[in-house]
Parts: structure tokens; sequence; C-alpha cells
């Protein structure tokens, strides 16, 4: 049986895993961490419809029941040798395969980069990750100061469309999970004053603009056309935030209990990737696809292939979507490999 | 507030900083506005710590504050700088210091441009050389004479006769550190602790007992900001911007400030008495100021040099509270006397601030 190897057991891993399996192949996950499912595992609930994040992540592990995973291990070195391909692990153990799927995903933009935003400086700065774990701890909304907040501000495009952090693109999902997350705050504290300080609300997808506008009409949240220029603590332990309203031309200065950054999606991550494999990055840390048109699942070296995140910011669906379509040119590259044989 | 997260911060902005053997550069206002605080580092320097401190008579303004006011030509400033330079390459020195915040940008500014364009620095050598007949090296090391200060902050400490530290309750004196814009924000890398969270001052007033104090308007201009004090219609804005940071710093009964920058103290300093003069607000105990000291006064008070030596009575906001609260001894008979002890004359008192 021709066997792929899947580097990375977040969802489109995973997805891809349960697809391959069908179509015959035999499918070993390769994961870093101890647990499967990636970002999406320390999510508590998803964008647009609200579906708990852990029932997406339990109903793809589902999927990969017939594969083998291997957790808490990393690819250091693959050899490629005619139609096999050789990669020993973080352990010493070596697995064979006949192609690779990398979907290594993205990190979360350190956000503590970020100097002048405070976080992991002033206690009631946290980013958006860190509110997903709040919402998941079933405690309710409460600030690291111990305080219900009364007022709270989300920051949109942390570490995205930066320049100062060498991060030029759009991280695409953060808009609308800080649209997402402020309805849920609001939802649970009806008293509170929730803002939204974005630069563009990119909002591309179905659904989306509904939940923008429920957010403005349901929920009155109030979104800020501004950019945040820093934070600092009063001696409360509350955060001035600073910034302009680029709509009404003005500074803007205000105090809130607890200030959510929404940091965005880096490549970062994939450096070492790229160079066991010896396959191209982009300066941006995403892995390179073969055809940023035609061709996104296949990277830069025969039998490797590429899906989700790793080659850029995602949704959901696409990453899905992605992990299908690098199955199909998996499933053509093999039969086109044992054809030859 | 998490003291790692700037620990950490603090841990990545560290820079080279010469112990010894530099060409230093004095101020065009420091000299007037606190005189006697470039002649307090070239003592603490030179005598207390034998340190080799070269300044050279011949040197000139930088002209960055007629550059940063559109008054002077980016290339007229570089041919100036550069003949800085060519002093110290006479001199035999590699490392330069400088006084003035606005000079250290400036310098710092002048030399990364020359890094990343060496066309230009070549146009620059041929018009000093045209000019002055002049070669010069780029300098090997750049320092704010408060990095050579933070540098030494431990040595002063082991000969320091006074602390930061109130005598009657024991405890640390609570201390606003303002840094110049110009000292790391055009390029973070070049100060101690970077921008956001520096760490030159914070490093001396821990050295030598005191507790930092962080608020609200921490990183707010001090009010001088060049335009809006040089162009005498903006005056309002300068002084609403110091307003802005004693307001926000008063709830924090800071006990006094220290300052990096040529402008920041003064502002600091003198907008004090002009905020009680037009609101009748003031910062301080008891209808006092807030006492605004440089770097170098703080060092001298720390290794128990005469209030009066060091200049402290140029300054508008009265000083005594602090140095009762230190210990430290002056006699207020010889406040307003000269270089010689001849009597300079009392200046007429403030209808608002109290001053002694």
């Amino acid at each position: 049986m021709q066997k792929v190897a899947i580097i990375g057991g977040g969802i489109a891993g995973m997805e891809a895993a349960g697809q391959l399996n069908r179509l015959g192949y035999e499918v070993v996950i390769i994961e870093k961490n101890n647990v499967p499912g990636g970002n999406v595992a320390n999510w508590d609930r998803l964008f647009p419809h609200q579906r708990p994040a852990g029932e997406v992540v339990r109903t793809l592990e589902h999927e990969t029941e017939n594969a083998t995973i291997i957790k808490g291990k990393t690819v250091i070195n693959f050899e490629k040798s005619g139609n096999i391909c050789r990669m020993e692990l973080s352990d010493g153990k070596v697995v064979t395969a006949n192609a690779v799927l990398i979907t290594t995903g993205f990190r979360l933009f350190p956000a503590e980069k970020k100097e002048e935003y405070g976080y992991k400086i002033y206690d009631n700065v946290i980013t958006s990750a860190d509110l997903e774990k709040m919402f998941s701890s079933g405690k309710g909304i409460v600030t690291p100061s111990g305080k219900i907040p009364e007022k709270i501000a989300f920051i949109h495009c942390v570490g995205s469309r930066d320049e100062k952090v060498n991060n030029r693109h759009c991280s695409k999902v953060c808009c609308a999970t800080a649209v997402k997350q402020a309805c849920e705050v609001k939802e649970a504290l009806p008293e509170s004053e929730v803002f939204c300080l974005y630069m563009d609300l990119r909002m591309f997808d179905r659904h989306y603009e509904t939940m923008y506008h429920e957010a403005q009409t349901k929920f009155g949240i109030n979104f800020i056309r501004g950019r945040l220029s820093e934070t600092s603590e009063d001696n409360s332990g509350r955060i001035v935030v600073k910034c302009e309203d680029t709509l009404a031309g003005k500074p803007l200065k205000m105090t809130v209990d607890l200030v959510v950054l929404m940091v965005g999606m880096e490549g970062e991550g994939n450096r070492k990737i790229a160079e066991v494999f010896k396959i191209q990055m982009g300066k941006d840390g995403f892995l390179d696809a073969a055809d940023d048109y035609l061709n996104m699942t296949q990277s830069s070296r025969e039998g490797i292939f590429l899906a989700g995140t790793c080659t850029g910011p995602k949704n959901i669906p696409e990453t899905i979507a992605e992990a299908r379509a690098a199955v199909s040119d998996i499933h053509v590259f093999l039969n086109r490999q044992q054809a030859s044989v | 507030m998490k003291n790692e997260g700037k620990r950490r911060i603090w841990q990545e902005y560290q820079k080279e900083i010469p112990n010894d053997h530099y060409f230093y550069v004095r101020s065009c206002i420091r000299q007037n506005f606190f005189p006697a605080s470039e002649v307090m580092f070239l003592k603490i320097m030179k005598d207390e710590l034998g340190k080799d401190i070269y300044e050279n008579e011949y040197h000139t303004t930088c002209s960055g504050i007629g550059y940063h006011s559109d008054v002077v030509p980016l290339e007229t400033t570089m041919t100036v700088v550069a003949r800085q330079f060519a002093l110290m390459t006479e001199a035999g020195y590699e490392n330069f210091a400088a006084s003035c915040i606005t000079s250290f940008g400036l310098y710092s500014e002048i030399m990364h441009t020359w890094e990343e364009f060496p066309e230009v620095e070549a146009k620059i050598r041929e018009n000093l050389w045209k000019a002055t007949r002049r070669e010069f090296k780029t300098p090997k090391h750049l320092a704010h004479a408060s990095d050579i200060i933070y540098k030494v902050r431990d040595e002063i400490a082991a000969k320091a006769k006074y602390k930061l530290v109130n005598r009657h309750t024991g405890k640390p004196l609570k201390v606003v550190e303002h840094i110049g814009c110009h000292y790391s924000k055009m390029f973070p890398s070049k100060g101690v602790g970077g921008a956001e969270y520096p760490y030159v001052l914070t490093g001396m007033v821990e050295s030598w007992g005191g507790e930092i104090i962080d608020y609200p308007e921490r990183r707010h201009c001090c009010g001088f900001g060049f335009r809006q004090y040089l162009v005498k219609a903006n005056r309002g804005y300068s002084i609403a911007n110091t307003k802005k940071k004693f307001d926000s710093m008063e709830p924090y009964h800071p006990d006094m400030i220290i300052t990096n920058c040529p402008g920041c103290p003064y502002f600091l300093d003198r907008w004090q008495y002009a905020i009680a003069e037009m609101e009748g607000k003031t910062y301080g105990e008891n209808g006092f100021g807030i006492p605004v000291f440089t770097y170098e006064e703080v060092a001298s008070m720390m290794l128990g040099y005469d209030p009066w030596d060091m200049g402290l009575q140029v300054h508008q906001v009265s000083a005594e509270p602090l140095l009762d609260k230190i210990g430290l001894p002056y006699d207020p008979a010889k406040k307003y006397q000269g270089l010689h002890r001849e009597d300079l004359g009392k200046p007429v008192k403030p209808g608002c601030l109290k001053v002694y």
C-alpha cells in the first residue's frame, strides 16, 4: 500500500488524512504537539455561526482513526531517494512515505513584539487567543485583575498589515474573529461598552457582513476606524488607549478595563520545515506554492505537497477545501508514480 | 504591571557603551538652562572615576535645532557634524559622547544615512574638505552622555554618600523618568532599553535606590517639541502638553523627575511656574512643584556635592524638599552666591508656586 506522510495534525492535516484513507492510502501524521487540532483546538467557538471549535476538531479527529498519529515529534531530516521519502524524527525514529503533505499551518503573532501595545507588560492587555481560553474556561469574562470589565477594546490587525513587524499580509480571519468575540462579550456582559478599533473591516465571506451588521444593530458595538498608537496603565490598573479616529480626523484617548489584541497569522514557524524539506519559503515566512494561481497545493519540490495556512492565511472552509484539493493532487501523483514503476 | 515583561525588552535593547576614552561634545542650550550639569558630568567622570573624557573648544553647535526647525538644510547639517567628527579624529579619539539628546539623535541619523547611502557620505567629505581642509573618521562608538552614566551607575552607587531614599520614612523615592524624544524614538536600538520602555534612566534610579513610576502619559512629549515652542504662537500647545503630563503623574505623588534631554528638564521645570500662575495649580507637596533634575545633577547629589555647585539654584521649582528627603545638606545663605561667592541677588518669588 502506498503511504503518505502528513506533517502537521491541524485541521488541514486531519481532513487530508481522512480523505487519503478513504482512497486507500496508508497515512501517518507527524504532529509536533501532544494534541491534534492545531490552532483551532485552542479556540472556543467559530465564526460565523458560533459552532464550537471542539466539535469541528473532534469530527476531523474521528476521520483520522485509520491513520497513525505520531505526537510530540518533529521532522529533523528529510531525504528523497527515487520514489521514497525518508524522514528522521526528533526521537531518532525514521518514517518513510511515497509522498509528503505539509500542513504545518501558522503561528499566532507574538503580541509582545508590538511593545507599545503592552502585552505581557500591562496585566489587562490580552490577546484574542487568551480571550478564547477565557471563554472555554466557562468561568465568565473577568480581567486578569479580577474585575468584570465594563469597557473593552478590541484592537484589530495586531501583527498584520504592519511593516514595522515585517508582516505586510492581511491575516484574513482576525476581523471576523474580533466581531465574533465582541458579540460574545456583549452577550455575556450586556451592560458593557465594547469598542473595535480597526483599519478596514474585511468581511470577505458569506455571512460575515450579516455578523458585522448584527454586531452594530443587535449588540451595539462601537466600531472606530483608527489604529492603536499605544497603551499605558493608570493607577487603578485600567488601560489607557490612544489612537486616531481617522473618520473624525481626531486623536482619541479612552480608558478601558480590558484590551484584546487581535493577533494575526505568521508563517514564521515554517522556516524550519522549509529548511528540512528544502522547499521554497517566501520572505513573509509562508511556504511558496508552485503556482499561486493554478497550483497552490504543489510545493517547489516534487512529491511534497502543501495545504492550509502554511501557504498563507485562510479561514476554515478554505483550509478544508485546500486539504481535499491536495489529496486529489497526491492521488494523481501516486497513480502516475505507480504506473511508471 | 509585569516588570519581567519590561526586563525582557530591556535585555533586547542593550548597546555597546565603551567604559572610557570619549570625545565629549557639549549642548548649545544646556549650558544656559542647567549650566552645571555638564561640568558635573566631567567632574564625576574625570575626578571621581578617573576616566579619559576630552573636550575641544572648537566644537560648535551640531545645528540640530535648525535642522529640525527646517531652517538649516540637511546637507549643511551633515557637513557641520562631519566637522565635529574631524575634531574627534584629530584629537585621536574613536568614541564620541554627546551631551545633547537632539545631537545624539542627529548623529545617529547621519551615521545611519551614511551607512545606507555611501555616496552621501562621500559628498559630505568633499564639502568638508572644500570648506575646512579637514578629514574625519566616523566614530567607532556613539554614546549619549546618559548612556555613559548608565554604564557607570554602579560605580557611582558604590561611591554614593546618599541614596534616592526618603530618610524620614526609609522608603525609596518615587521617581518619574523622562527620556528625550530624540534619544531612542527614532532609532530604538540606539537607546538602552529601546523606545517604549527605556531603561537608561530607570537603571540609574534602580542603582541609586529609587523607585520608578510608570504613569499613563509617560511617553508624552515634555512640551518642548521644537515647533511647539520655537513658534511663539504655538506655545499654548507646549504648555498644554506639559500640563497633560503633570496631570497624569500627579496621582502617583512623585518625589522628583529625572531627565536626559536639554529641553525636558527646562520645560518640565519652568512650565510648573507658568501653570501655577495661569491655573493656580501646583503638583508637588504643600504648594511646591515637583523638583526636576538632570541625570548629572542626580548623580552629583548621590555623590554628595554641594547643591549650589551643581546649579540647583537656577531651577524654578525648589530642589530643597528633595534635598531634605535624601538628607543632602545645603546652606540657604549661599544659594544665590556666584562662583566666587559674590551676591547675585535673590529672584522675585512667584505668586502661586511656593519656593524656598
